[in-house]
């Protein structure tokens, strides 16, 4: 099977996976740290640095991984195994990494780094690379934008949330009632940026 | 076919990714060796870090009280450490309080050694031990206090600050069927490490001190364990006074053998009270010691001696002889023992003469 390489531009790629197609507001994915974490602006923005980085980095192993091993052995129905194992392994060298040199950064994530492995945006982006058949270029501007998309998206809500953590909410929609409220919101302001471009 | 290549390339992906982690451990995650400066350089210890602290004592022999094993849930493992924890941990924040953080508590299982580390352990902590001793001496030291020397068997020595104490074992005896311990304030010298003394009053129906006085012999092997209290010298004041009652003194005798031994330079003022002269002991020896050192006074005195005690010394109650002897100028540290009745007298005496109750430390039995 084989596809063409879209014919977009790679910095449009990363533009729009900010804006247009974000991976929470317009695909809803890894939101369960998403919601859980955003209660606070300062873990909220740690996590989402977190995310960034191991985007890239998964991105760009997973690329090379696609096309160098599964390809190549036909492996694409066990590709979802594959990738995940890849991520998890890639997490734990990275957090062992941060532990030792940048153990700061280590103890403000905690435990979110660990929790970045199950975080679905991970995945979806590599999924994303695969059926869209980006290039490598494409690829890693593609999980740039989509990680810094993530980041944007979090900060957001924590910093509503934590404006909002002292006004009164009807008993069933404080927490992640409200999250997810404000989180449709938002999806729907971002609608307005489909104007500027589109990639899908 | 299909199925072995499967196979093949999932396992060797899977080794592969082992062996990374694997190797990223061995290369990050080894922190070599770190020194573990353990209450001012009083122990020193050279571990390999990577782990929790935690965990690296326990290695070491030091047992940190921990209910949780070390998943930041019980809260119990806090200590001390002022060097090289880095930063607390959100993990820890809700076990400590703000004075504790201030003071640098942190949780030991969370906490991992990655470098070398200063900390504070509660000396009791790492010294709690069970100890077989045997009884070598026991004196009469009054109609109903006697004085007991226990040598130690396994181990054979023991490290204890001067006025801590230890928990002695009774056997079953009599109509007593089961084992029962009860706490005793050591009256020998620290430095006297290879032995201990105790010094036991009987109480009318005590288990103990029954057991002490009517079935101990000298030979005989008994259990204690130790040691315990924070009942130990501060030194903020030049001068310390010592208020003991009865088998009280056996803290005080400990904590100022322990002074005079190391020649530090506190005035001291013993105050020792009883009734009559034969509830007194120690009394030559302790008079002995003050007319060989010019820092130490000793101030025996009796409520309400006898008639045929021909006492000369001061009478009254130990609080009004205190009361006599304090000015209200100098600095004071007050160690006091006795019971909770003689100490609580003591306690209003000695705020009355300006001595704050951070400056008065107190064994109440």
């Amino acid at each position: 099977m084989i596809m063409d390489i879209p014919a977009i531009s790679p910095i449009m790629i990363f533009f729009a996976s900010i804006l247009t197609s974000n991976m929470i507001l317009s695909n809803f994915l890894g939101m369960c740290s998403f919601i859980s974490v955003s209660n606070e602006y300062k873990t909220a923005s740690g996590l989402g640095k977190a995310v960034l980085v191991v985007m890239v980095l998964t991105m760009a192993i997973n690329f090379a991984v696609y096309h160098a091993i599964i390809l190549p052995l036909d492996l694409v129905y066990i590709q979802y195994i594959i990738f995940i194992i890849i991520i998890a392994a890639t997490v734990q060298i990275l957090e062992m990494a941060m532990d030792r040199f940048l153990p700061d950064l280590y103890i403000k994530l905690g435990i979110f780094l660990p929790l970045i492995t199950v975080n679905c945006a991970i995945l979806g982006i590599t999924l994303f690379m695969v059926i869209r058949n980006y290039s490598f270029l494409q690829a890693i501007l593609f999980a740039a934008g989509s990680g810094l998309g993530w980041w944007l998206a979090i900060n957001a809500l924590a910093a509503i949330r934590e404006k909002m953590a002292r006004n009164k909410l009807p008993r069933g929609l404080a927490g992640p009632g409200i999250a997810f409220i404000i989180t449709g919101l938002m999806a729907l302001a971002f609608v307005g940026f489909s104007g500027m471009f589109s990639v899908q | 076919m299909a199925f072995l290549t499967t196979v093949i390339s999932l396992s060797s992906i899977s080794l592969l990714l082992s062996v990374l982690i694997i190797l990223a451990e061995i290369r990050l995650n080894n922190y070599g060796d770190c020194t573990l400066d353990i209450n001012d350089n009083d122990r020193v210890l050279t571990v390999k870090g990577g782990a929790s602290l935690l965990a690296t004592l326990s290695e070491q022999g030091i047992f940190i009280p921990s209910a949780c094993g070390g998943k930041a849930t019980c809260g119990l493992c806090k200590v001390r450490v002022i060097e090289g924890a880095g930063p607390l941990l959100p993990t820890e924040e809700p076990y400590l309080s703000e004075q504790e953080r201030k003071e640098g508590y942190r949780l030991s299982c969370q906490v991992k050694v990655k470098q070398n580390l200063k900390l504070f352990i509660p000396e009791d902590l790492f010294n709690i031990r069970a100890y077989q001793t045997k009884i070598t001496q026991i004196d009469q030291l009054t109609h109903d206090i006697k004085g007991l020397r226990l040598s130690l068997i396994e181990p054979e020595s023991i490290r204890f600050k001067a006025g801590q104490y230890v928990q002695l074992y009774t056997r079953p005896y009599g109509n007593v069927k089961e084992k029962v311990f009860r706490a005793y304030s050591m009256a020998s010298v620290p430095s006297d490490s290879k032995a201990i003394e105790l010094i036991v009053r009987r109480v009318p129906e005590g288990i103990c001190t029954t057991f002490v006085h009517e079935e101990l012999k000298v030979g005989d092997t008994v259990q204690v364990s130790g040691p315990f209290g924070d009942f130990y010298l501060r030194g903020n004041a030049n001068n310390l006074i010592f208020i003991a009652g009865g088998s009280g003194l056996a803290p005080i005798r400990s904590l100022i053998l322990d002074i005079i031994e190391k020649d530090l330079p506190y005035q001291m003022t013993f105050f020792f009270g009883a009734v009559t002269r034969k509830d007194l002991y120690y009394l030559d020896y302790f008079e002995d010691l003050s007319n060989k050192h010019s820092r130490f006074h000793f101030v025996p005195a009796l409520s309400s001696p006898a008639a045929e005690d021909s006492w000369s010394g001061e009478t009254g109650l130990i609080t009004d002889v205190v009361a006599r002897h304090l000015d209200t100028d100098s600095d004071y540290e007050a160690y006091l023992c006795g019971s909770p009745g003689m100490i609580n007298a003591c306690l209003n005496v000695l705020n009355a003469k300006g001595i704050t109750e951070d400056r008065i430390f107190y064994d109440k039995f």
